[in-house]
């Protein structure tokens, strides 16, 4: 299958000379693929890109990658100051990022697909409810997190969830206390679809203060789990015993599921300066395409569609290549690696077409 | 009899004057260059680690406020107000660790030194000890686990119950709170308090405690009237070395509590204070450019405040030598 996705990079001719000409066009050469290929950036697809590293290790063993979870901004920065040859990043490069990437990609344009699309799940811990999800919508969701829906039995829980049971319990909201992408998406996510009930703007930071917090993706479930009538968000892959949420989208509930995320993705607009070698989705948080989930956090892999070394090149395109396969996807997606959501095979194909033009400076 | 001399090399570290060298005993000059080397190391690493501080922190510390608030997380008017919190914050949770800590550990040192049969005692000396040995994100397990459901019924009650005094007011499960992370750091420092204080009560003079026993007094007015006042300077300086180990304390607070920014004496609600080391370490990994260096400027405060910490405490022990004959 790999051969497949590979094979449309055949017509590579601007290699000049080494044994790295063939450049993983034919089948099977990313056997013959040798050096080192560094990356650093964002910490929310590390465990992704762990699991890349080890599957891009079966099919290319002369290829050592590594990845340094620095965070967005430092993966962006050490990418741009060359000491790295691809990023991982939350956010797209910003514009006089983009003037940089020039001079980084040896006169050529970077590269950012977005391979890593990961569903927040809103988590709560109320022992005693029956029901699978309950239901709320971003406005109510707003409401409670900002601490003006304070129990569960709050007539607006109620509206949405006719036929449950809701105990009187105190609502305890639990953020998380470090910066993170998680974080951001999520006060996105609420700041554009709760009709003005989240009153503040869109952060990596929480904004409001003197509350239950935990300390990175397992300090926040590990709070949730600590306390009964607590809620919070965190990556779904992670949210195990806890309920989680299914948010309102048009006129339903949707509840989190791999489909439902990459489905949002596929539905949400590319951002304006989106080329076809920059895939830059702008999530659509008010979405009202049936089953698309839109509280999900989209990771970049930024690369160069142009390098001075024929290794690089190679390297880089091959890696990414497997990261956008299925079989990529599918080991990132494993609840064990990542629970990631698996890119469409839409935007796979457009992806796979921008790693095509991955090539060695002339 | 001979009187029992007191531990005098114990005093006065370095400030001995120097046996003159004899000539010809080459071990001697080389034991002596030795320890002088390491004398001076521990000096040259101490000012490297200041330099690099302060170096590392200059960015910051020169940066306006316009530069420092584009940090996403820093949402204080100047260095100074988003360090203040976090100064509060880590002598807050020491503090009261230690006022957790010191009672326990002197009766525990009491206890082995002047109460239990020996055998127990050296069992007891020997776990306490082992303590010590436990690496501190283990004790931060173990309180995020096992001890904050346990917390939790007793802080509803005391909320409840004392919820009137501000201090104890507000509480919210789960116990993720300043107390909970105090008492964390207070079972970390208790071993290194009862090993010093446990060492000094048992130097005290066997002729003081035979005196009072003689007078009539019973073990307890022995204990206060003898033992306690020789100690008292060795049970200070051991609680500075646990003061010492709080205020630096890190994983057990970050997996413990829940950090907020302000100046607040609220011990049981969540989300107000935070400490230093704690906030570098949950920061520091996502951080880079001039956000290193407000967190490395936080770094240098916790430097300055254990210098002083150590000072005060050296000026309380000279204070109250000639009272106590420890030193």
């Amino acid at each position: 299958m790999l051969a497949l996705t590979l094979a449309a990079c055949g017509s590579n001719s601007t290699d000049s000379g080494g044994d790295a000409t063939t450049d993983g066009a034919a089948s099977g050469s990313t056997e013959d693929l040798t050096g080192t290929l560094a990356g650093a950036g964002a910490s929310s697809q590390e465990k992704a890109v762990a699991g890349w590293i080890a599957g891009f290790g079966d099919i290319a063993p002369g290829v050592t990658v590594s990845y340094d979870a620095v965070g967005s901004g430092g993966g962006r920065e050490q990418f741009l100051s060359g000491a790295t040859q691809f990023a991982g990043s939350d956010a797209a490069l910003k514009e006089d990022e983009l003037a940089t990437a020039t001079d980084r990609c040896f006169g050529g344009e970077a590269i950012e697909v977005p391979l890593y699309i990961s569903p927040i799940a809103v988590i709560y811990n109320l022992p005693g409810v029956d029901t699978e999800h309950l239901q709320l919508s971003a406005e109510t969701l707003a409401k409670i997190f900002n601490r003006e829906i304070t129990t569960w039995n709050d007539p607006a829980i109620a509206a949405e969830n006719e036929g449950v049971e809701l105990p009187a319990t105190a609502i305890i909201p639990v953020n998380r206390s470090d910066e993170s992408g998680t974080t951001e998406n999520f006060t996105e996510y609420l700041a554009a679809a709760s009709n003005g009930a989240w009153p503040h703007e869109a952060s990596g930071d929480w904004p409001l203060s003197g509350g239950q917090s935990g300390q990175g993706t397992q300090g926040v479930v590990d709070t949730v789990t600590g306390a009964e009538g607590a809620i919070g968000y965190a990556d779904a892959s992670r949210a195990g015993d806890l309920g989680t949420v299914a948010i309102k989208v048009g006129e339903e509930y949707v509840p989190f599921s791999p489909e439902a995320a990459a489905k949002v993705v596929d539905a949400s607009p590319r951002a304006e300066d989106a080329t076809d070698k920059r895939l830059v989705v702008e999530i659509d948080r008010t979405t009202t395409e049936a089953g698309a989930y839109p509280l999900v956090l989209i990771s970049y892999s930024i690369a160069c569609d142009t390098y001075d070394k024929a290794e690089d090149a190679a390297n880089v395109k091959a890696y990414l290549t497997y990261v956008a396969s299925e079989e990529g996807q599918a080991r990132a997606a494993e609840a064990s690696v990542a629970g990631s959501a698996p890119i469409s095979d839409a935007l796979r194909t457009e992806v796979q077409a921008a790693l095509d033009s991955i090539t060695v400076k002339s | 009899m001979a009187v029992t001399s007191p531990p005098s090399t114990r005093a006065g570290l370095g400030s001995e004057p120097q046996v003159p060298a004899t000539k010809g005993g080459l071990a001697g000059r080389v034991f002596a260059g030795l320890s002088t080397g390491a004398g001076i190391l521990i000096l040259v690493v101490l000012a490297a680690v200041a330099v690099f501080l302060v170096i590392e922190a200059w960015p910051a510390l020169t940066a306006s406020p316009e530069e420092l608030q584009e940090i996403s997380w820093f949402k204080a008017d100047s260095l100074l107000a988003y360090v203040g919190p976090l100064v509060f914050g880590t002598l807050l949770a020491s503090i009261l660790a230690l006022a957790i800590a010191v009672p326990v550990s002197v009766g525990i040192a009491l206890f082995i030194s002047h109460y239990a049969p020996r055998r127990l005692a050296q069992g007891l000396g020997y776990l306490i000890d082992l303590l010590a040995a436990i690496p501190s994100v283990v004790y931060g397990l173990w309180g995020a686990l096992w001890l904050l459901p346990i917390l939790n019924p007793f802080f509803t009650w005391l909320s409840g119950t004392l919820g009137f005094i501000p201090l104890f007011a507000g509480y919210q499960a789960p116990a993720k709170n300043i107390m909970s992370a105090s008492i964390v750091l207070a079972v970390m420092i208790l071993p290194i308090i009862t090993a010093v204080s446990r060492e000094v009560f048992l130097q005290t003079p066997v002729l003081h405690e035979e005196a009072s026993l003689a007078l009539g007094a019973t073990r307890w007015e022995m204990v206060r009237m003898a033992v306690l006042p020789f100690g008292r300077s060795g049970v200070i300086s051991a609680s500075m070395l646990g003061l010492g180990r709080a205020l630096g304390e890190t994983m057990a607070v970050l997996m413990v509590i829940s950090p907020g920014f302000l100046y607040s004496l609220f011990l049981l609600k969540p989300g107000q204070q935070q400490t230093i080391a704690a906030n570098i370490a949950s920061k520091f990994p996502e951080a880079s450019g001039l956000a290193v260096s407000t967190l490395i400027a936080t770094g240098l405060a916790l430097f300055v405040i254990t210098f002083v910490v150590n000072m005060i405490a050296r000026w309380i022990i000279a204070r109250r030598k000639e009272f106590s004959g420890a030193n």
